[in-house]
């Protein structure tokens, strides 16, 4: 269905190609999933498919790319749209209308289809993907998951045989990205579409994939084969293979039944092993627990409620951090994680309750006396960072934040090393620009450090690098609140974590116990050994020594 | 939500009663009768807006409105105002100006009758304003422009485009003003939003080379072939249809072009309209549910056009009544006979679906449109 014949794209300006040659071919009906770190070409490969690649990109593309037959090269995107469909990393810059009917009849409008056609296949599509109760709801009011169906619905109407898709459960809560996946399994064995699909949370759709392409690091040649195979070569993998590869499984698991039916010998193992003392490395839940020796609190959250429009993002809301301590806030989209962050940094102000934070109240705090005391690293890095270069960012932060100039520069020459003071902060990677946005922040010392989202778009070795920064931080005495939808990520750093739900608390204790009994926010590494409580892979090595 | 779009109105039957209501406005400075407008278009907003995000844009309207109309007070009381009075109300420091300012007054004597004129005046164009928000609350604007011919329908899109872009971009900016407190930076005054003018341009930016590649992913802007002879045709017909209508317009303004004027600027019409026909058969877009213009869309269009006629009417035949002296000072009265024509605005509260969730209507028929 889709061929790629010993293809190579060279951008404009690029000396080196992004990808160099790819060849390989997607049977018909079904699901190819590419994986590989951040920075190898996966975007490139998808938009190829669409013709997006070279002709909007501009490039130059050697060899050959057919899809149902037709070339890419004399075919142009829209000449493609009736058998490739394409959603993007985000949904929301894919929307042209703004109710959700009239964006499921976009594109068939504009292939010109008959006005019977569209009406019947407007309906057919509102219900295989759940939507008929928001067809008359503007766009903007959705949802994260609810916007990501109505992209992927968006492009199913014109009935394409083959839909493209860039990481399009990152941005989801585990429960919406379950529902999108649904849909897609749904697609390929009921409507024989063809799937092809780059995602970084392998946990999440590896089980799914009839082939895995693996793009092993830049320029290196893709391979292909069956995911049990490529697991076991590939740099990038899920918590179910890391634990597979652990414990010598072949073929590797890849969904957490497949794991479960032979860990039990692993339990037997882990069962004699002793857990409460896995190592220095990581403090264990328990001793977090606040006891009368704890320190004196940083963050002090009493009955806080807010009111957005007309909207309750929270009420009632307890919180205390003490320093030292790593906290996740966990929920679905849009159950005021965000909001409460916001709140302890002073963006928010509340409508009732209070907000203490290093003594000082942040919403009537004068900016410069509160970036010593709390730093917030925004969903988007991009948010915080003005300057042109690298080395004007880190200038600029040593003077809003009253520090010795070079305090920036070092402690990012420290983070990441290897970053060119010359370099514009938009030409980094995702992960690069994180960190250069939590440099910035931690140029001021502040004692509690809030993160929105962090591994949004970061590929497991970003993530690996992150969790280590952070862990140190930590150690050095910093208390850190993250809100996550990346329960792996949660099962790795957090001592505690706070669920929300429509802007209330509803529990609020040590990581193993909360997530352990929760099945959305269990990490597989739970779920493979339950009842045992084990939380990641690498509690299990050093507990097997 | 259970009654969808298979019974909302025609935007342009909106558009239209909005815009009738205001033509009305411009006829008249009696502040009862435009009060009365305000009260109309403000009962049917309430009674028929739809729950969605533009249909807040209402108020944004009556805010801008209320601000006009005390602009035009403030310049009366300041500025002075060319009505002779008699009502001294407050005598203001008078700021002496050059002679070659002369004519211009900065302070002086403000009197009753140069503020009640000040007062009618405003509010004929604060009317005016909320018309306008009427019609935008009332009626998405986006799906007014889907209404045109096949030919302009890529501007339209534009414009749609260019429409929610506006949002998004206030959107960022208020994000990345509040980014600026996290680097201890004020988030206030005009500074901060001089440095998020760049990275918000540039993200604008993104967003719009994003959207375009979707939308060309998703087969915007395919087109039919068509015969040569029919493009040159096309080309011939607007380019020729749009020269007729200029020199037609010349013409009938000119005093000598009284005669060829009119004709011209008629058969310039009828060629740029046929051109525009032809032009669309280069689309093969279809529409998916066009909005059917049917009785409840001519009656709510006809109730606004006949507020605008009947007060016209009015205009001519009793001036006094709908112009209110100032000099010298009188309360206005309500003209009954006009009063009870604007009272027909009204009508579409009754005819136009409600926005209230009624229970689903048994048999909405599903036409193929």
């Amino acid at each position: 269905m889709i061929r790629f014949e010993d293809v190579s794209v060279t951008y404009d300006g690029a000396a080196e190609p992004a990808v160099r040659g790819v060849d390989f071919e997607v049977p018909e009906g079904e699901l190819v999933l590419l994986v590989g770190p951040s920075g190898t070409g996966k975007s490139t490969i998808l938009n190829s498919v669409s013709g997006l690649v070279p002709h909007f990109t501009g490039g130059t593309l050697r060899g050959r790319v057919t899809v149902a037959g037709r070339d890419t090269r004399t075919h142009k995107p829209r000449e493609l749209a009736d058998v490739v469909g394409t959603v993007g990393q985000d949904p929301l810059s894919h929307f042209v209308t703004d109710t959700v009917e009239d964006e499921l009849a976009y594109g068939m409008e504009s292939l010109g289809l008959a006005p019977d056609v569209m009406r019947r296949r407007v309906e057919e599509t509102l219900d295989l993907l759940g939507l008929a109760d928001l067809r008359d709801r503007p766009i903007a009011t959705l949802s994260g998951g609810q916007q990501q169906r109505v992209a992927i619905g968006s492009v199913l109407t014109p009935h394409p045989r083959v839909l493209v898709l860039d990481e399009p459960t990152s941005a989801l809560d585990p429960a919406a990205a379950e529902e999108v996946l649904a849909v897609l399994q749904r697609l390929v064995h009921d409507l024989g579409t063809t799937v092809l699909l780059a995602e970084h949370r392998l946990e999440r759709v590896v089980q799914y994939a009839d082939q895995v392409a693996v793009l092993p690091a830049p320029g290196a040649a893709l391979l292909l084969g069956t995911p049990a195979e490529m697991m076991a070569v590939s740099p990038v993998y899920p918590p179910v293979v890391g634990l597979g590869r652990l414990a010598g499984w072949s073929p590797l698991p890849l969904s957490v039944r497949d794991a479960r039916r032979r860990a039990g010998d692993l339990r037997e193992r882990l069962a004699g092993a002793v857990r409460e003392v896995p190592s220095g490395t990581r403090p264990t839940p328990s001793s977090s627990a606040p006891s009368p020796s704890t320190p004196a609190p940083i963050a002090e959250v009493r009955a806080l409620a807010v009111r957005r429009a007309r909207v309750q993002a929270l009420r009632h809301v307890d919180l205390t951090v003490t320093p030292g301590e790593t906290v996740a806030l966990m929920g679905r989209n849009g159950a005021g994680k965000s909001t409460l962050l916001g709140a302890l940094v002073g963006l928010v102000e509340p409508s009732g309750g209070t907000v203490r934070v290093g003594g000082l109240t942040p919403h009537r705090t004068r900016p410069k006396d509160l970036v010593r005391k709390v730093g917030l690293v925004p969903q988007e890095p991009r948010d915080l960072l003005y300057a042109d270069t690298v080395a004007g960012e880190c200038a600029a932060a040593d003077r809003d934040a009253d520090a010795e100039p070079g305090t920036c520069r070092a402690l990012l020459s420290d983070l990441l090393p290897g970053v060119a003071d010359d370099t514009h902060p938009r030409d980094l990677s995702e992960g690069q620009r994180l960190t250069l946005a939590l440099a910035v922040i931690l140029t001021a010392r502040p004692p509690l450090l809030l993160l929105d989202e962090p591994t949004r778009g970061l590929d497991y070795a970003a993530k690996a690098r992150l969790v280590r920064l952070l862990r140190s931080l930590a150690a050095e005495g910093h208390a850190i609140v993250l809100a996550t939808h990346d329960v792996e990520l949660a099962a790795e750093l957090a001592h505690r974590v706070v669920l929300l739900a429509e802007g209330e608390v509803i529990a609020d204790g040590p990581t193993t116990e909360v997530v352990v009994s929760s099945p959305s926010f269990a990490p597989q590494v739970t779920k493979i050994l339950a009842p045992q409580q084990w939380l990641t892979v690498t509690q299990v090595r050093e507990a097997l020594g | 939500m259970a009654d969808g779009r298979g019974s909302q109105l025609h935007p342009g039957a909106w558009w239209l009663w909005a815009l009738a209501l205001g033509t009305a406005a411009t006829r008249t400075t009696n502040p009862l009768l435009l009060a009365l407008l305000i009260a109309v278009s403000a009962y049917v907003v309430a009674t028929c807006r739809p729950d969605t995000p533009w249909a807040h844009s209402y108020s944004a309207f009556v805010k801008l409105a209320l601000a006009v109309l005390l602009i035009r007070l403030f310049f009366a009381v300041a500025l002075g105002s060319p009505i002779p009075g008699t009502h001294v109300l407050v005598t203001l420091p008078e700021v002496p100006l050059p002679h070659w300012a002369q004519g211009i007054r900065l302070g002086g004597e403000v009197t009753a009758e140069a503020l009640v004129f000040a007062l009618y005046d405003g509010l004929k164009l604060a009317t005016l304003l909320i018309c306008v928000g009427t019609a935008n609350a009332l009626a998405n604007p986006a799906r007014l422009l889907k209404s045109l011919p096949g030919a302009l329908y890529e501007i339209g899109v534009a414009v749609v485009v260019a429409l929610t872009f506006a949002p998004n971009l206030i959107a960022d900016v208020q994000r990345l003003r509040a980014a600026r407190r996290l680097r201890g930076r004020p988030d206030k005054g005009v500074r901060g939003l001089l440095q998020v003018g760049l990275p918000v341009l540039e993200g604008a930016l993104e967003r719009s080379v994003s959207l375009a590649a979707a939308m060309d992913a998703r087969g915007y802007g395919r087109t039919a072939d068509v015969p040569a002879p029919v493009r040159r045709t096309t080309a011939a017909l607007t380019l020729g249809g749009l020269l007729g209508v200029c020199a037609g317009t010349y013409g009938l303004l000119t005093a000598e072009g009284g005669t060829y004027g009119l004709p011209l600027l008629l058969v310039g019409l009828a060629a740029a309209l046929g051109g525009l026909r032809l032009g669309g058969r280069r689309s093969i877009r279809t529409r998916y549910r066009p909005d059917s213009w049917g009785v409840r869309a001519w009656l709510v269009a006809g109730s606004g056009a006949a507020v605008a006629a009947l007060l016209a009417l009015a205009a001519s035949a009793d001036p006094d009544a709908l112009h209110p002296g100032v000099v010298p000072l009188v309360a206005p009265a309500l003209p009954l006979w006009p009063a009870a024509a604007v009272l027909l605005g009204l009508l579409p509260a009754f005819v136009a679906p409600s926005s209230a969730p009624a229970p689903a209507p048994t048999s909405a028929p599903k036409e193929p449109s």
